[in-house]
């Protein structure tokens, strides 16, 4: 006989807020309070702005551009002008090139620090596959479907839309890729494939770099990305192989 | 044909049942994101006047989505029910408010449901204050059973809801067993996985099977995947209690979901084959959410809560095990506060029983949303006084693969004593069984561990 597992320890297992004991049916002190501290930071991360200067910086030949939201208060209320390039944006068309879009979404640290590590292993990927890449498009105010506006203005054949995600207690640096067959302004979500989570303790840009690709690749022989385009690969998972149940 | 009201000496006139309803619905960022919204408080409270002196037999004839376009509004015309009905045929919205809050008990709105549209509902929800929208929800009567019995008087349940960033079985199990011993999980223990991959998808399925099935809990599980994906998985034999799917109010966000009316047939079919329920068939769980039409551009100049009721409408075809709004997810563009949140929960929650939905509401923010833990814990207590069927317990609140905060198990433990409720009853005697029900758990039980289900 082995030892009870003490409920606590549970938290050896997972990064969710698990074994935090209970007073009556509520939270211990501590507890209750390493919540609102967490929940105080992820309230202060959604109004961070992306350090477009030194993004740009580290990818050369990359464009910044804004939304048509003038502002933060207006991009959180007004997702609709998030959607659409400022009037006047001028891009060099591109007729049939892989696009790469840079938004800084609802929390701009994870793309700060994930977007140039993922870009390193995307770009070499889609070269060899023989696409012409065009060079990043830096967007702010911006959310996924600015990818359309952006991917059209291009010409593009596909865009990836690497996005800030909304900031959660336990991840206020997470991003995610939005790849889209044949952007054009009015695609829908179910038009789309969707790798999240992309952050330390979750995807790694190299593992979200390489799944990118064996999509970018479905989609290339499909004609299409959404729910056409099902996510077969083998599952990929971070240490050990997963032990098959029973 | 339009509708005039006089208030304050102004005339106020409302085109048509559409711009009646958004006009008459409380404030919230959404309709005024879809500019349709009431341009004043005068104008609101004409519209309000106006609507409930409309006979509920009027939404029989003018669709606030056109009929021809839109499967969502065939359904809801074709489907009704005119004998059900005719209990209050003759009344107003207006009147049927009072009807329901003075005279009718739980088995008239259960006989009624079929009688009743989304859009008369809705109307309805709209000159409700929120303790009218407390008190008629508490009167329906809604059950349900899959492998145990869910909305019975006197209870509450809660959806085990362990998501895990990148599906690791262990994290998802040391989350499973956090509810476990915190009382949770009879009314699914549900995963949305971080990637909608069948092959992931069956291993999820199978790591939850074996944990039900280890313990022999009277429960049922779900892997919230795409309803297509969930099909593929069926398909190569994998262990589907329930069917899930996320679901709108009109055909072009249902479109935009990837599904229609026949998809959802075809899976619930392929879900009642399978014959894994012990005590009913109830086999599919919806999700819905004010603002997700016009998210989708799908709104068709409808107000959002409007739309939210007639997914409704989609999900009561289909005899779900499960329903939820998942209220607060969506966003401060939709829901801007606490109070619009708050509010909006007790609708869709009340308008759900009507229909005759098994409704529960997964109590949420995001940290966009101008709300925290104290709204939370407001809406969770209304909605438990209101019989709300059940809500989501994620530890610790904090969902770290959706990145929203949702009600923790704690909070659970918390509404059932506050309010004297039960979990459903073949599981509150599993709980029973396994030293669960009333003791701190320093450790796990013997045989609980994590390596133990892996």
């Amino acid at each position: 006989m082995t030892a009870p597992t003490l409920w606590r320890d549970l938290r050896r297992f997972t990064s969710a807020r698990v074994g935090l004991g209970r007073v009556g049916h509520a939270l211990p002190t501590a507890a209750h309070l390493d919540f609102q501290e967490a929940h105080a930071q992820a309230r202060d991360a959604v109004w961070s702005a992306l350090d477009t200067a030194s993004l740009a910086a580290a990818l050369p030949g990359a464009q910044i551009v804004a939304s048509a939201a003038p502002d933060r208060r207006s991009y959180l209320l007004r997702p609709d002008l998030g959607r659409r390039l400022a009037e006047g944006t001028q891009l060099a068309p591109r007729p049939g090139c892989f696009a790469i879009v840079i938004a800084d979404g609802l929390c701009a640290s994870g793309v700060q620090a994930q977007a140039a590590p993922l870009l390193a292993a995307l770009i070499p990927g889609l070269e060899r596959a023989g696409w012409d890449v065009a060079p990043p498009v830096i967007a702010t105010q911006a959310r996924v479907a600015i990818g359309d506006d952006i991917g059209q203005a291009l010409g593009a054949a596909m865009v990836a839309v690497l996005i800030g995600e909304r900031p959660g207690l336990s991840s206020l640096d997470s991003m995610g890729i939005y790849l889209t067959h044949a952007p054009r302004t009015g695609r829908n979500d179910a038009e789309r494939n969707c790798i999240s989570n992309i952050r330390p303790g979750g995807i790694s840009p190299a593992d979200a770099a390489a799944k990118l690709l064996w999509l970018v690749a479905a989609a290339r022989r499909l004609g299409l990305t959404g729910v056409g385009l099902k996510d077969e690969q083998p599952a990929v998972l971070e240490g050990e192989t997963p032990t098959l149940l029973k | 044909m339009g509708f005039a009201q006089i208030v304050g000496g102004t005339r106020h006139v409302f085109p048509d049942l559409r711009a009646l309803l958004a006009c008459a619905t409380p404030f919230r960022s959404g309709d005024a994101l879809a500019g349709v919204a009431a341009e004043s408080a005068a104008q609101r409270v004409a519209a309000q006047r106006a609507l409930a002196d409309l006979p509920l037999s009027h939404f029989l004839h003018e669709a606030v989505v056109p009929y021809e376009d839109d499967e969502v509004t065939r359904l809801i015309l074709d489907r009704h029910d005119a004998a059900a009905f005719a209990p209050v045929a003759h009344l107003t919205v207006g009147g049927f408010r009072d009807w329901l809050l003075a005279e009718a008990d739980g088995a008239a709105i259960s006989a009624l449901a079929p009688g009743l549209t989304p859009e008369m509902v809705a109307g309805l929800t709209k000159i409700c204050r929120l303790q009218d929208l407390v008190a008629i929800a508490a009167k329906c009567r809604v059950t349900t059973r899959f492998r145990n019995t869910l909305g019975l008087p006197g209870t509450l349940s809660i959806r085990l809801q362990p998501n895990d960033p990148v599906d690791d079985p262990k994290g998802i199990a040391a989350q499973v067993l956090d509810g476990l011993l915190l009382g949770a999980g009879d009314a699914v223990i549900g995963v949305n996985p971080a990637t909608d991959n069948v092959d992931n998808l069956c291993r999820v399925l199978g790591l939850l099977d074996a944990v039900r099935d280890r313990y022999a809990i009277p429960t049922q599980s779900c892997v919230l995947a795409h309803v297509t994906t969930t099909m593929l998985a069926m398909e190569r034999g994998a262990p589907v209690d329930l069917v899930f799917q996320s679901i709108g109010g009109t055909q072009g966000l249902n479109t935009s979901f990837g599904v229609s009316l026949s998809v959802l047939r075809e899976a619930h079919e392929a879900a009642l084959a399978l014959k894994r329920g012990t005590v009913g068939d109830n086999v599919m769980y919806f999700e819905t959410g004010q603002g997700s039409a016009l998210s989708a551009n799908a709104h068709h100049g409808v107000d959002q809560q409007t739309l939210e009721v007639r997914a409704y409408a989609v999900a009561r075809e289909f005899r779900p095990l499960l329903v939820n709004s998942v209220v607060g997810f969506i966003g401060p563009e939709y829901l801007y506060d606490g109070k619009q949140i708050i509010r909006a929960g007790l609708e869709d929650h009340c308008a759900g029983k009507l229909l005759g939905l098994p409704m529960g509401v997964d109590v949420c923010y995001t940290n966009h949303a101008e709300a925290d833990q104290d709204d939370m814990d407001a809406l969770l207590t209304l909605l438990g006084v209101a019989g709300v069927t059940y809500v989501m317990g994620v530890p610790g609140a904090d969902d770290t693969m959706l990145a929203y905060q949702s009600t923790s198990f704690h909070d659970g433990l918390y509404a059932r004593a506050a309010l004297g409720k039960k979990p459903a009853p073949e599981f509150a005697a599993w709980l029973e069984r396994m030293g669960l029900a009333e003791r701190t758990p320093e450790a796990l039980p013997a045989p609980m561990t994590v390596a133990g289900l892996l």
